[in-house]
Order: C-alpha cells, then sequence, then structure tokens
C-alpha cells in the first residue's frame, strides 16, 4: 500500500509540475497509458486471490479516479492560461483614432435648413410650396405686380436684366419672389394658401447685400381673410421659427406697390453682445413686409377684388437664418468655406419637426 | 426728409412732447430713421464771462483764465486759444462733460503746474463748424451762466423720417403736421396764403412749347418778377432751420426756394431776371444742346429732356436744376420766380439719365400738388418781399392747372373686411376729413369720397381703407386665430420634385459631403465650358465680370470652391450642391440638379491619411459611389440605371460615365475632370465630380396601397462560387457581370466583382476579372451534381457573350 500512496503522490505532482498540454499527456501516459504505472497495476489484479482483489482493486481505483480528476482540472487551468496569454498578445491600443462619420461630417447649409424650418411650420398651417423661375419677365416681376413703368419703386430694385432678346423683350433676374404670387394665382383658383421660398436678385453688393439672396414670400387668397389673419400668422410663424414662447411685434404702415394697406413688421429684441434675444428687450428689429394683396394685383392675377380678397408677406431667408443661428455677415453664406460651413451648417440627421422641435 | 421740432410747430399746435411725436409718427407710417437731439450732447455747456485772463507763469502761448459761470466763485482754466482775453464771453465745459468734438471726458488737469478745472470750448468742439482757430466769442449780453444750447436756439431736435414712394405730400413739413393732427396730436396751423397784387405786369413771358401729345409734359408753369430786391444772407432762423436738415445756406432768394420746398413739398426756382433775355419757352430739349447747372457741371441734353429756355439758350433743367448762368446772387436785384407742374415719369427719367439727386427732382418724381402750384408762387413771393423787399408783377400762369377730382365709391365695411377692424363710421369720416378728404355723399353704408389733390397715391377702397387703419393704429388690429381649411391632420405638401430636392441634400450630406451655395451666375468662358455661355442668358449689367452668364451646370461653382478652400489650406474637401441650373431663358428651361465635387483625398470613407491605411486620391469611382447613393435616395432602382463610358468634353475621356434612362434621357454624369478644363478653371485636381438633373429621374410607380411585397427568403444556405474570367482590356467588367447574372437567372441571386487582376499570368492586353457568385436553392438544397452543372453554365455564357476563358 505504501508503494501505491507513493505512486499517486508520484502522479499527482508530475500533472501539476505539467507546464503545458505534452507534458500533461506525458504525466497522463506514465500513469494511466497502456504501460502507465496505474494501468500496470490494474491489469494486475488478475492474478489476485479475490479478497485481495477485492482490497486492492478498491484502492487502485481509489488513486486513479484522483489523478484522472487532477488531469482534467489541470487541463482546463493550462486552457484558461492559454487564453489568457493569447488575449494579453492580443491587446491593441484603444487610444488609436477612429476615420469619422460621414454623416456627422457632412453638412447641410443653413438656408436649406432654414427652409425645412419654414417648410415644416407653414405645412403644419397648410400651406403648400409654390416655386417659379429665377429668370423672369418684366411683366410678371413688376407690371402684374402693379409696379407702374417709369415708377420709383421699380428703380429701387436694382435689377439685373438681359439682353433684349427677338421680339424686343428684356427679361431680368425676379428681384423677389412675388412673380411666384402672380404665377400661383394666375394657375389656379382660391382658395390658395402657399409659401414661395427661393433664390432672388439685386445689383447691390456691399457688406450687408449680396447680389443674390434668399426670400420667402406667403399668399393666402379667399373669401375672409383680413390683417387679423396675417397678424396672427405672422406671430405664431416667428413663435415657432424662434423657438420662443413670447413675441412683441410692431406693425408700422409701410408702402409696397402690391399691397394696400402695406405694413412692415418689427420684432421686439435684445440685443447683447453680439446676441439677439427675441420675447424680450427694448429694441426693434425689422425682419419682414406685409399686406393685403392689392386690388390691381388680383386684377392683373385674374382674381375679382370684390369677391376675394387676402394677404402676402415676405420676408429674407437668409436675414433670418443669421437672426436666429448667429451668423454675423451674410457674405459668407455663399463663399463656400467649409469652416464656416461645418460651424453654421446643420447634420444631415438633424431634420426639423413640429414634433421633435425645430432645431432639436 | 428731415425736419426739425421748431419747424413742426409752425405747421401744428400740439402739447405733444418729443417722444410722443416721434413714436406717432413711426406708428401712422412715416418711420422715424434718425433723431439727433444736439440739446442732449450740448447740455452741460454753459455760457461764462472771463473775469481775468492772465499769461501762464510757465508757457508762453497759455493763458490762465478765471470764468465766472454764473454759480458760486470763479473758476480757474488753462487755455490756449489765442483769442482768450479778460472780459470775454464764451462756451464753459466743467470736469466730467464729454466734448462731441474730441470724443473726450473732460477731466481736471494740471498743465504747467497750474490747475484747470473746465475748459472754454471752440465751435469744432461742440460739432458746431471746423472752426477751431480760437474759442467761441459770445455777445456781450450772452447770460451768463445760462445753457449755451438754449441761449443759441440750437436745441432744436431734428428728425428725420424714411418716406415711403407713395406720401409725396409728407415729403413737406405741412403734410407732416397733418397727419400728426389727424393722428390726434395737435391741431394743422392751415393759414391760407394771401394772394400778392402785382404792381405792374410781368415782363417776361412764358410760352409752353409742346406738341399735343406731349401737353402733360409741363401742365402748368406760374412766374412772377420781383424787382428792386436786395439779395443777400437770409435771416438766421432760417439759415439755422436750413443747416439742420442738412443745407447750405446760399443766399436769402435762394433759400427761400429751398425752405418752401421743405415746408411745404413745392419745389421753386428762381432766376435773375437780367440774366434772362426775352421770354421764357418751356419745351423738349434739342439734340446736341447743353447747359452749365448749379452744381457746376455741363450736362448734355436731348429731346428726351424738358428745359426751360430763353432766348440765349437752355437755363434750366425742368423739375431737376437750375442753370448756373441765370442763377442769382448778391448782385442780383429782379428776380423771377418759377412755381410750375412737371410730368413725374419725365423728371425721374431725366433724373436718373443725367445722374442728378436734387431735392427738387425727389419731390417731382413723386408727385406735386396740383392745387398749391399757385400758392406757392404766392408764399415765394411774400417771403422775398419780406427778406429781400422789392415790388412784385402780376403773376402769369401758363398752361391750365389741374383740378384733380378723384372720388373713390366707399363702402364703410371695407374697413372691417380687408383689416377685421371694426371702427365707427364717424371715426372713419373724421380721420379722412382730418387728412383732407372731403365726403361729398355718406349715408350708413357707404361715402363718396374725393382724395385731395396733394394725395396722387390714392386710387380705391383699399387706399382709404389704410388711410383710416393706420391713424386708428395697427396695433389696434387683433391677431384672428387663422385655422387650416379642414380640421384634420395636416396632408402631405411636397411635390416629387420638392421631396427629391429635400433628400437629395440630406442623402448627400450623410456621405461626408458638405452643401454650398454658390451664385448662380458665372463667368462666361466656365459657362461656355459646362454648355452654357448664350447670349440669353447673360447679363447686360453684371456686378462683376466673372458674375456674368447663369450657369449651365453647378459644377464650375463647386470646382471653384473646393479651389478656394484648398488656397486656404483645405486640399481635402467634399462639396455638393442641390439648386437651379439654366438651360435657356425660357420659364421651362431651368432645372433643379444635384452635384458633388471632391478634391484631393476627401474620400467618401474619409479624407486624408490614417493609421489604418491611406485614402489616396479621389477619383472617378467615388463621384459614381455619390451618384449612385443620391439615385438611390431618389427612390430610383439601379437595375433602370444605364451607366455609359464616356460623357461631357470638361471629364477625363477615359475615366467618366453618362447617367441615363435610355439615349433620350440623359440625367447626369461623373467623372475625373479634364486636365484641360482644370487648367481652364484654374484649379487643381485630383477632382472627381458628378451632376444629377433631379426632374430627369422617373417617378416612383403610383400604387393604390402602401403594402410593401412578400418577402421571399429561403430555407436553404446559400452558397459562392469563385470564376476568374480572363478577357480583353476592352471588355467591361459589368458585361462579365451581365452575362454571369444571365446564365441561371432563378438560382443566381447575386454576382459580385472581387479582383480584377493585370499581370503575370495574364496575357498582355488582357484582365482577369474574378466574380463571387452567389447561388440560392429554393426548394432544396443543391447536389454536387447540380452545382458543377450551373458553374458550367456560367462559364459557358461569360464565355460566350465576352470571349472569356477561365483563368487557369
Amino acid at each position: 500500500m505504501t508503494d501505491l500512496s507513493a505512486l499517486e503522490a508520484e502522479t499527482l505532482a508530475a500533472i501539476a509540475a505539467a507546464g503545458d498540454e505534452p507534458a500533461l499527456e506525458a504525466a497522463r501516459l506514465a500513469a494511466l497509458g497502456k504501460k502507465g504505472a496505474i494501468s500496470t497495476l490494474l491489469a494486475g489484479l488478475g492474478k489476485m486471490a479475490p479478497d485481495e482483489r477485492k482490497t486492492a482493486g478498491a484502492a487502485i481505483n481509489a488513486v486513479k479516479d484522483a489523478v484522472s480528476a487532477a488531469l482534467a482540472a489541470r487541463k482546463e487551468a493550462l486552457k484558461a492560461a492559454a487564453l489568457d496569454a493569447r488575449l494579453a498578445a492580443e491587446t491593441l491600443d484603444v487610444t488609436l483614432p477612429v476615420r469619422e462619420t460621414p454623416a456627422e461630417t457632412g453638412r447641410i447649409h443653413p438656408i436649406s435648413q432654414v427652409m425645412d424650418e419654414l417648410t415644416a411650420i407653414f405645412a403644419d398651417m397648410g400651406f403648400s410650396i409654390a416655386e417659379g423661375p429665377d429668370v423672369e419677365t418684366d411683366d410678371y416681376n413688376f407690371t402684374r405686380l402693379n409696379f407702374p413703368l417709369g415708377h420709383p419703386a421699380r428703380e429701387m430694385h436694382d435689377t439685373f436684366f438681359f439682353h433684349p432678346d427677338a421680339k424686343g423683350e428684356r427679361k431680368l433676374l425676379r428681384t423677389h419672389t412675388s412673380p411666384v404670387q402672380v404665377r400661383t394665382m394666375l394657375a389656379k383658383q382660391p382658395p390658395i394658401r402657399v409659401i414661395c421660398p427661393g433664390r432672388t436678385y439685386r445689383c447691390d453688393s456691399d457688406q450687408t447685400h449680396t447680389p443674390m439672396f434668399h426670400q420667402v414670400e406667403g399668399l393666402v387668397i379667399d373669401k375672409g381673410s383680413h390683417l387679423g389673419h396675417l397678424k396672427w400668422i405672422l406671430e405664431e410663424f416667428c413663435k415657432a421659427f424662434f423657438e420662443v414662447e413670447h413675441v412683441k411685434m410692431r406693425f408700422r404702415p409701410s408702402f409696397f406697390p402690391f399691397t394696400e394697406p402695406s405694413a412692415e413688421v418689427d420684432i421686439q429684441c435684445r440685443r447683447s453682445g453680439g446676441e439677439i434675444r427675441f420675447g424680450e428687450g427694448e429694441d426693434w428689429l425689422e425682419i419682414l413686409g406685409c399686406g393685403m394683396v392689392h386690388p390691381n394685383v388680383l386684377r392683373l392675377c385674374g382674381v375679382d377684388p370684390d369677391v376675394y380678397q387676402g394677404f402676402a408677406w415676405g420676408m429674407g431667408i437668409d436675414r433670418i437664418a443669421m437672426l436666429k443661428y448667429g451668423m454675423p455677415d451674410l457674405r459668407p453664406f455663399f463663399e463656400a468655406d467649409v469652416r464656416w460651413l461645418s460651424h453654421y451648417g446643420f447634420r444631415p440627421l438633424d431634420l426639423p419637426t413640429l414634433a421633435g422641435g425645430l432645431s432639436g | 426728409m428731415k425736419f426739425t421740432l421748431s419747424w413742426l410747430k409752425d405747421h401744428l399746435e400740439t402739447q405733444a412732447t418729443l417722444a410722443e411725436i416721434v413714436e406717432t409718427l413711426t406708428r401712422i407710417g412715416l418711420e422715424v430713421e434718425g433723431l439727433d437731439d444736439p440739446s442732449a450732447k450740448l447740455k452741460d455747456f454753459v455760457i461764462g464771462y472771463v473775469v481775468e485772463a492772465k499769461q501762464h507763469p510757465n508757457a508762453d502761448r497759455l493763458r490762465v483764465c478765471h470764468v465766472d459761470i454764473g454759480a458760486g466763485a470763479p473758476v480757474q482754466v488753462v487755455c490756449g486759444a489765442p483769442n482768450a482775453r479778460t472780459g470775454m464771453k464764451g462756451v464753459f465745459s466743467p470736469v466730467g462733460t464729454f466734448i462731441p468734438g474730441k470724443a473726450i471726458t473732460l477731466a481736471k488737469g494740471v498743465i504747467r503746474g497750474v490747475e484747470s478745472h473746465g475748459m472754454l470750448c471752440s465751435a469744432a468742439e461742440l460739432e458746431l463748424s471746423d472752426d477751431h482757430d480760437g474759442i467761441i466769442d459770445l455777445p456781450a449780453g450772452a447770460p451768463v451762466g445760462a445753457r449755451y444750447v438754449d441761449w443759441a436756439g440750437l436745441a432744436d431736435p431734428v428728425i428725420e423720417i424714411n418716406l415711403t414712394p407713395n406720401r409725396p405730400d409728407a415729403a413737406g413739413v405741412h403734410g407732416v403736421a397733418r397727419d400728426l393732427a389727424a393722428a390726434g396730436l395737435g391741431r394743422l396751423k392751415d393759414r391760407p396764403i394771401r394772394a400778392v397784387e402785382g404792381a405792374f405786369p410781368c415782363p417776361v413771358g412764358v410760352t409752353l412749347q409742346f406738341a399735343p401729345q406731349d401737353a402733360h409734359l409741363a401742365p402748368a408753369f406760374a412766374l412772377r418778377l420781383v424787382r428792386g430786391v436786395k439779395n443777400g444772407p437770409s435771416p438766421e432762423w432760417m439759415q439755422k432751420r436750413l443747416r439742420a436738415i442738412g443745407l447750405r445756406p446760399i443766399n436769402a432768394l435762394v433759400d427761400i426756394t429751398n425752405y418752401v420746398t421743405f415746408d411745404r413739398a413745392r419745389p421753386l426756382h428762381v432766376f435773375d431776371a437780367k440774366k434772362v433775355s426775352g421770354d421764357l419757352v418751356v419745351r423738349r430739349a434739342r439734340a446736341g444742346e447743353e447747359v452749365l447747372a448749379l452744381d457746376g457741371r455741363t450736362y448734355a441734353l436731348d429731346p428726351s429732356h424738358v428745359v426751360i429756355a430763353d432766348a440765349s439758350g437752355v437755363e434750366s433743367i425742368a423739375g431737376v436744376m437750375g442753370g448756373e448762368h441765370s442763377g442769382c446772387d448778391e448782385q442780383t436785384t429782379d428776380v423771377l420766380i418759377e412755381s410750375a407742374l412737371w410730368d413725374p415719369l419725365t423728371i425721374a427719367q431725366t433724373g436718373r439719365r443725367l445722374g442728378i439727386v436734387t431735392d427738387a427732382r425727389y419731390r417731382f418724381e413723386r408727385g406735386v400738388d396740383p392745387a398749391f402750384c399757385v400758392p406757392g408762387c404766392e408764399l415765394a413771393t411774400h417771403l422775398v418781399m419780406e427778406l429781400c423787399g422789392g415790388e412784385p408783377s402780376a403773376m402769369i400762369v401758363a398752361g391750365k392747372l389741374p383740378a384733380p377730382d378723384h372720388r373713390v365709391d366707399f363702402p364703410w365695411s371695407e374697413t372691417k373686411r380687408l383689416t377685421g377692424l371694426d371702427l365707427p363710421v364717424a371715426q372713419q369720416a373724421a380721420t379722412l376729413e382730418k387728412l383732407g378728404f372731403e365726403i361729398l355723399a355718406q349715408d350708413a353704408t357707404r361715402a363718396v369720397v374725393r382724395a385731395p389733390s396733394w394725395r396722387p397715391d390714392v386710387e380705391g377702397k383699399a387706399d382709404l381703407v389704410e388711410e383710416v387703419a393706420r391713424i386708428a393704429g395697427f396695433d389696434a388690429v387683433a391677431p384672428t386665430p387663422f385655422a387650416r381649411e379642414d380640421a384634420a391632420v395636416a396632408g402631405p405638401v411636397l411635390t416629387l420634385l420638392q421631396k427629391r430636392t429635400r433628400n437629395a441634400r440630406r442623402a448627400l450630406a450623410a456621405r461626408g459631403l458638405v452643401e454650398a451655395v454658390t451664385w448662380s451666375f458665372i463667368a462666361h468662358d466656365a459657362a461656355r465650358l459646362f454648355g452654357g455661355g448664350s447670349k440669353a442668358l447673360e447679363l447686360a449689367n453684371p456686378i462683376a465680370a466673372e458674375l456674368s452668364d447663369m450657369r449651365p451646370s453647378l459644377a464650375p461653382g463647386l470646382l471653384a470652391a473646393a479651389q478656394r478652400n484648398a488656397d486656404r489650406g483645405f486640399g481635402d474637401v467634399a462639396l455638393f450642391e442641390v439648386g437651379q441650373i439654366f438651360l435657356g431663358a425660357g420659364e421651362t428651361d431651368q432645372r433643379i440638379a444635384a452635384a458633388g465635387v471632391r478634391r484631393g483625398a476627401a474620400k467618401p470613407e474619409g479624407a486624408g491619411r490614417h493609421w489604418r491605411g491611406k485614402a489616396g486620391p479621389v477619383d472617378v469611382v467615388d463621384a459614381k459611389a455619390d451618384a449612385l447613393a443620391l439615385l438611390q435616395a431618389m427612390g430610383v432602382s439601379l437595375a433602370a440605371v444605364q451607366i455609359v463610358p464616356g460623357g461631357p468634353s470638361f471629364l477625363h475621356p477615359g475615366r467618366c460615365a453618362t447617367l441615363q434612362f435610355g439615349p433620350k434621357n440623359v440625367a447626369g454624369w461623373f467623372g475625373e475632370l479634364h486636365p484641360r478644363a482644370l487648367e481652364a478653371l484654374d484649379v487643381e485636381g485630383p477632382l472627381s465630380a458628378f451632376e444629377i438633373t433631379l426632374a430627369a429621374l422617373p417617378a416612383p410607380k403610383a400604387r393604390p396601397t402602401r403594402i410593401k411585397p412578400k418577402l421571399e427568403a429561403s430555407d436553404f444556405m446559400p452558397l459562392d462560387r469563385d470564376f476568374a474570367f480572363v478577357v480583353d482590356e476592352t471588355v467591361r467588367a459589368a458585361d462579365v457581370v451581365k452575362a454571369a447574372q444571365s446564365a441561371e437567372r432563378a438560382l443566381i441571386a447575386g454576382v459580385s466583382v472581387f479582383d480584377v487582376y493585370r499581370g503575370p499570368g495574364v496575357p498582355e492586353g488582357k484582365k482577369s476579372v474574378a466574380l463571387a457568385v452567389t447561388l440560392q436553392p429554393r426548394e432544396r438544397t443543391l447536389t454536387d451534381a447540380e452545382i458543377e452543372a450551373a458553374s458550367q453554365k456560367i462559364v459557358a455564357e461569360v464565355t460566350k457573350k465576352t470571349g472569356a476563358s477561365l483563368r487557369g
């Protein structure tokens, strides 16, 4: 029995000492292989007397079980160690930078973003979007909007002209989006509710003017719309667009050839440190022009001014973008400097919605 | 239009404060653009008496003055002015005063060892004139201790209103006063102007020499001589007012014309009668005539201009500017006063063509009150006689004075219809009458209203509504909720093209491109290079030579923008624009296009060098990827798109393609830029670009429901088989793929190109195209024999259609 104990101790020691799979296999073979020490002892049982065999058998099998268990445990331990070693070897420097996601580096221009904001607000109020060409006729840009020939108001528009064509007609670049009103009224019977965003042009260029800019106009024609409705729409629009709970607006009588009565609208604000806040303060800032559509315009667009009536308003998209988002100058809007675009532009997935808030 | 408060009060009896007046002007449509209240900035300057001025002990050119300022002990001041002397009176500013002319706040000083507790000021320091040679020297009677600004009558605030072109009547102080009176701010002082009796007939005659169709050019012309006048400087009160509104006093006769121009919106002209030879003739100018005008410039005239001439030639450009030759000066003893009516359009054109801006032109082109033509002449005569003496002739009036009688049938309800404002009839009537409208007849529902002669802008009902509403104040109009036409969930409003325009922006931005908005006009050469540059789309008056032609493509603007960024040190840029391009000047020739430009190493996967691998220069494949991604975002099936190698001449002929839906529907292009195009545009590559016209894309099929087709997902594993085909260089990969696909349509779920190889093992002039073909069993797992049969069919089909051989 002493021999058996020694064998067990010796085998377990060999297993514990096995540093890798081959060493462990060698220890297994030495004990449990065909010619292993324990296998040999078991083979010797057959030659023993039954009584002796019973006692010796139990003892040898106990040793065999212990050795098997030790082998399994050691194997598991070696496997875990090998995995740890592999993982350690596989370590990567996770502080290395990744490439920027295109969806995060791409940008939407502020003008496009604001147009989408306008669309969200006015679509909810039941307005659709009307568009027209940039290259317009004098008739649509001026005459049908009640600018008589030679009227000083025409001169105030600094119009870009094309060369006269074979028929002597001289086209121009629209100076405002109002010709779209004309096109809408000529094409569609009232009731009309549209906004007309688009590019407009005046040959004027300095710190605050660019030869190209963007306007949005609104037009409502039906049988009962009046100045009170216009005031409500513009107040609601300003609250929604500037994302403030209150705005205070001032409607000043003014003059536009295509509206009567006409008004310019100021919005109350506070200016401090280059920032403008609406809904507070004591300053007034002019933001748009509006009025009841002039009876002459209605008549010239095939609408009976004694049956139908309506109102229109217009404002600069670039300008309201500057007011809302704080760009100090207009000129960089059109300079395509990626530093400006990346800074003032919007991420492609920042889609303005009324449900989620226009600017998120 | 500028005027002073005291001037306004000549015409308006009012208790209103300056603040109330300013607020009301803006509220009724005469927007106050500027308010200059000199009393505010000069309030601390007082009149001082120099009790003693003695030599400064340490400086030759300085004096030490003791100034009595009416309170307390005299103040010690060190003064450097050469005219500072004992016994004079001057303008004193104490320590702490802001000196406008120097933009400093005065502090106590010690000058060469002597304390100075204030300053005696020059006119320049008070910004009253440029005179800084000495301190202001006041007359002995000036009251010591009084505010200088009050004593000098400088405390007359100047109000500037931004006059809209429809209000010529408010181009005179009297008209402004009338509006304020109507708004409840006081009473209009509307004194009648007494006619002056002529002592003798007017010795100079006037003929309006016009063809009948030109009679409107000069409807009426009033003229009067005043003889024996003594011309000289106009009185101080008149000079002060003229100076306050930015005019330079010249002499009494000229100042009177300017004064009446602003006082009554009635421009006048005065001729020195001794310099006029014979009678005056009003006519069109003759070709080749010229005139030396009062501004010292000579203007060449033609028959489009109306002039006043005498026997020796043109004396005045009608309604715009008088001539130098017959102008009035200190020697003038006999003066002819002209008060005429002109055609607004002609005046506007003449002024514009000759480049002359005058206060007379400003008023005549907007419309001058015809009924005030004669009273204007009378008013001027009174002023001439008052200021210069003299004896007046009778007045002659050539032509016929128009008597405007514009009547509007006005239903009182119109105000409510257009504004929502429910004003009592009495209030509406009162407002109109205060503004000078005459109510000829009225009942409870309507009135016949005659517009005043000074309101040429009034046409119809809407104009009267504006008058009534602006005086009541637009603030009185209550915001009225404006519900949608139907009380339902708001429906979609965008057209397909509008949706695609929006989505195109988001899709391209999501690929890392940055949206630019560039000018709609580009340089002529660039327009030509991109297929434009026609005469019809060339501006007649471009703002700059390089912004002359409407763009036929978005690419030139983007390429130039990429180069500008590169010049600033940002060479890896990816820009896009979605906007209008112009194919012609017709109203249907405008299209919405989407274009993108990548420069340098601005690859879709990220720009520039990176530790995981270098991006390399942008190329045609990047442009193609952007273009196809855009098409997919537009809902276009790529199976429907034809990608035809080759494209417009500004692209690299071997690295570009045309995108089309059939040969007649070209939608766009992509590619690398032609080196010659880059040179012509003065930009440097590498650059790749694409452009797609959104309107050319097919619309999705309209479907009755939103139900998607049923998903066909097989239960059996798909398997891949790889093939390498050796084909001629000229064979297109797309044809190899197409051939493979067509071999077993039901079984082949996909074909991808995973390698293109040229080199050892592949003969010269050939390439190896390696395909991975995915087979998707539908009903059961494929047997080896079936897979083999499919493979052979693929090889056979590709061989047959492309001349390929399987690479060994």
